[in-house]
């Protein structure tokens, strides 16, 4: 017997085929954020060698275009990446109803003021903070 | 070793006594001569289940760590002054703390995620080589938090 609604079957539709939507965006901002990490990771640690995490070097860091533009990549799949993270925590560990969607709309809402004010932060510097 | 990895710690707690299969001996909630489904705290603690909770742990301690990343890149678009501010707390001892945390954090996470990577293919799902990739996500999450701060700080490879 099928279980297919009346309506799919006419529309010819199957499942959603968003069952494994969480997992298939988790694993894939994960292969995402190797590279992007250790970017970020080794640009760091060159800049602390070399004396460079004064306001001078951190902003023409910052402002180099392809800096900016892996900056930008890192913040969004970082913010990404968390939030789906932070949801599978909360779902796991927070029972109340009430509490667990207020959880899950205040990662959200905190993940993406974060990635916007990161974006803008180095879009700022990327076109207007680069020292003279 | 007095238990394997597998075992209960108090399995000889249930096992010592007879099996009251109707559970009416003593209360309800005293009553341990029936045996008990094994939850967590009984459990002697694995690498497996170690470093599973670590791998969540450490995810969770990186998103706290956006907001100091997101906060670095506020302070260098804010001005001279804000990042000389935010440079001071970095160096201060919560803040080195912090930054500690965070390294051994991205390091953790970022060689536990590969392995988790890994067996998402299908590979390394035998329990030897869940061990094996195991002790070296702790030797390569070690080694390369080591690695970095010992290149930050100027003290390996040359300070351009």
């Amino acid at each position: 017997m099928s279980r297919r609604t009346p309506l799919g079957r006419v529309l010819g539709l199957g499942s959603a085929k968003e069952g494994v939507g969480h997992w298939w965006t988790q694993r894939t901002s994960a292969v995402a954020l190797v590279p992007l990490g250790l970017w970020f990771a080794v640009s760091l640690v060159l800049l602390a060698s070399g004396g460079g995490l004064g306001y001078a070097s951190v902003t023409a860091w910052i402002a180099t275009p392809t800096h900016a533009v892996l900056l930008l990549l890192l913040l969004a799949t970082a913010c990404y990446h968390s939030v789906l993270g932070v949801q599978v925590v909360v779902e796991d560990y927070v029972g109340l109803g009430w509490a667990k969607v207020a959880s899950l709309l205040l990662s959200k809402f905190a993940h993406a003021l974060l990635a916007a004010a990161g974006m803008y932060a180095v879009l700022h510097v990327a076109f207007a903070g680069a020292p003279a | 070793m007095k238990y394997g990895p597998w075992e209960p710690r108090i399995a000889s707690d249930w096992q010592a006594r007879p099996f009251d299969i109707h559970g009416l001996s003593g209360s309800r909630m005293a009553n341990h001569s029936r045996p008990l489904s094994p939850h967590l705290q009984v459990y002697r603690p694995q690498l497996t289940t170690v470093l599973s909770i670590t791998h969540r742990g450490t995810g969770l301690v990186l998103s706290a760590g956006l907001v100091a990343f997101v906060a670095w890149l506020l302070a260098a678009a804010a001005g001279p002054a804000a990042l000389d501010s935010a440079n001071a707390f970095f160096v201060s001892i919560p803040g080195r703390l912090l930054l500690a945390g965070l390294s051994f954090s991205f390091f953790y996470h970022l060689c536990n995620g590969i392995r988790h990577l890994v067996w998402d293919t299908g590979h390394w799902l035998e329990i030897p080589a869940v061990y094996a990739s195991g002790w070296s996500v702790v030797a390569a999450s070690i080694i390369l938090t080591v690695a970095a701060w010992a290149v930050a700080w100027g003290l390996v490879g040359g300070a351009a």
